[in-house]
């Protein structure tokens, strides 16, 4: 946490939770024991049908894993957030979150009346969940984020979950380039097979970044992103949003 | 994986040809046979499945590779609904793989990837667009237009994490052959992308067939 930070809270394994996330600001996610895992989904609050897209987010950049210098992009051509800092090095995009049968073939069915809050929550049920807080729902469903997991693929195209791949304390640093609702749940991977039920907590930290200079490493990692800042320019220009970057 | 298919076209009840940049959104019923042949060769055909009798329900690109613990799309892969159900199985391949990771093309992901000139291009999100909003009988919308299969192309992943967009493996002739398991709803945007070398910079046509079973 540096100076900046304005607001820092805990997830508890298996919960989610959602944000209004102001361009400017930043959010750093830490995964305090290791081996957590964070679902990820982005909208614009002001038109929710412009969504993370993650095959124009990977395309575009010509990666399939996802570290520090990258951006996150809308279905709209604009870049929702940057990573502008990542201890881990990988973090996947290509596997989707876990649904109910995932979660009951895995480890079984535990509901609430038995267990009370660590019902054994699944990815799927919490976005819907924090989906219909802003009145969105499956419809609006996109392939998600999943922060702090890695998933290999070899040449024939196997995928398998990299076991171990984020240590305690490991940390990114996502800074927003435009207003964007942000949901996350903290449920876990779903290749993840562990024997029990992984509860991995993750500090988050909201605060707020310098401003976006004409050398930033994520604006020059590929001409794409360039092009993709200029979305964003023109889009603020229109929105009037104040970048509390430029006030600061 | 490579398998050939004991139909013939001669024996379809349905058989259409789609240009470049056209769109194609028809019904296939459970237990039918549907099939693309890539004609000129190189061809991507990004396609999208609902659920005929509830459209909310959707092809999910993602749920489908991870199901199948495999990236790449041919025969033998099941394809899998938002809600972890069976849509349709690939019965015949001969082209070997096609991506779903990959995403379709739009003017403004055009903007990104190539230049802000090509915003106006024709693109796969378009034909869709015109699609949903011209067949309103079914009450889908941009909202439910999510990522989808790129027939035909070939996206592979790298060890290293990078991923890059391989000269077609498809060739004239080529073609994949579905088995239906509910009735689906087909939306096809034959890509009309002239910026990447994928297709050669020369989209073309492609054909529809339908076996009633």
């Amino acid at each position: 946490m540096n100076d900046a930070t304005r607001y820092r809270d805990r997830l508890p394994g298996g919960r989610h939770w959602s944000f209004l996330a102001r361009v400017g600001t930043t959010l750093e996610l830490t995964d305090i024991e290791g081996g957590g895992n964070v679902g990820m989904l982005l909208y614009n609050p002001a038109n929710p049908l412009e969504r993370l897209n993650l095959p124009d987010t990977l395309k575009c950049q010509h990666t399939f894993k996802l570290t520090a210098g990258h951006c996150l992009y809308s279905d709209m051509g604009r870049i929702f957030c940057s990573i502008t800092a990542d201890s881990v090095g990988w973090h996947d995009a290509s596997s989707g979150t876990c649904n109910a049968g995932i979660v009951a073939g895995k480890w079984s069915t535990r509901d609430y009346q038995e267990a009370r809050n660590d019902y054994h929550r699944n990815g799927r049920d919490c976005f819907l969940i924090e989906l219909g807080k802003y009145g969105l729902g499956r419809r609006d469903m996109a392939a998600n984020m999943n922060w702090f997991s890695r998933v290999d693929v070899t040449e024939d195209g196997d995928m398998a979950l990299a076991e171990g791949h984020s240590p305690p304390g490991a940390s990114l640093t996502l800074r927003f380039e435009m207003d964007t609702l942000v949901l996350m749940h903290t449920c876990p991977h779903p290749l993840d097979a562990s024997p029990e039920y992984p509860r991995k907590p993750i500090e988050y930290a909201v605060g707020v970044a310098p401003p976006v200079a004409e050398d930033d490493p994520c604006r020059l990692s590929r001409e794409e992103n360039g092009r993709g800042f200029l979305n964003n320019a023109l889009y603020l220009l229109g929105t009037g949003a104040e970048d509390l970057r430029e006030s600061s | 994986m490579m398998r050939e298919s004991n139909r013939s076209v001669e024996d379809a009840y349905r058989v259409e040809v789609v240009g470049a940049g056209g769109y194609w959104m028809e019904e296939v019923r459970a237990g039918e046979r549907f099939r693309i042949t890539d004609l000129k060769g190189n061809q991507a055909v990004d396609t999208l499945f609902f659920n005929a009798d509830r459209p909310h329900e959707r092809y999910s690109a993602f749920d489908t590779v991870r199901e199948q613990r495999n990236l790449y799309l041919t025969v033998g892969t099941t394809l899998v609904s938002d809600e972890g159900n069976p849509m349709l199985d690939i019965v015949a391949d001969t082209c070997g793989r096609h991506d779903t990771l990959g995403g379709a093309c739009a003017g403004e992901s055009n903007t990104v990837r190539y230049a802000l000139e090509k915003k106006t291009m024709h693109s796969c999100r378009d034909s869709w667009l015109l699609a949903v909003n011209t067949h309103t009988n079914w009450g889908l919308t941009k909202r439910d237009l999510t990522h989808n299969i790129n027939f035909f192309m070939n996206v592979p992943v790298t060890p290293a994490g990078g991923l890059t967009f391989e000269d077609g493996i498809s060739a004239p002739g080529k073609y994949v052959e579905l088995r239906a398991r509910m009735n689906v709803l087909v939306l096809i945007s034959n890509c009309p992308q002239l910026n990447n070398p994928c297709n050669g910079y020369n989209p073309t046509p492609i054909e529809l067939a339908t076996w009633s079973r």
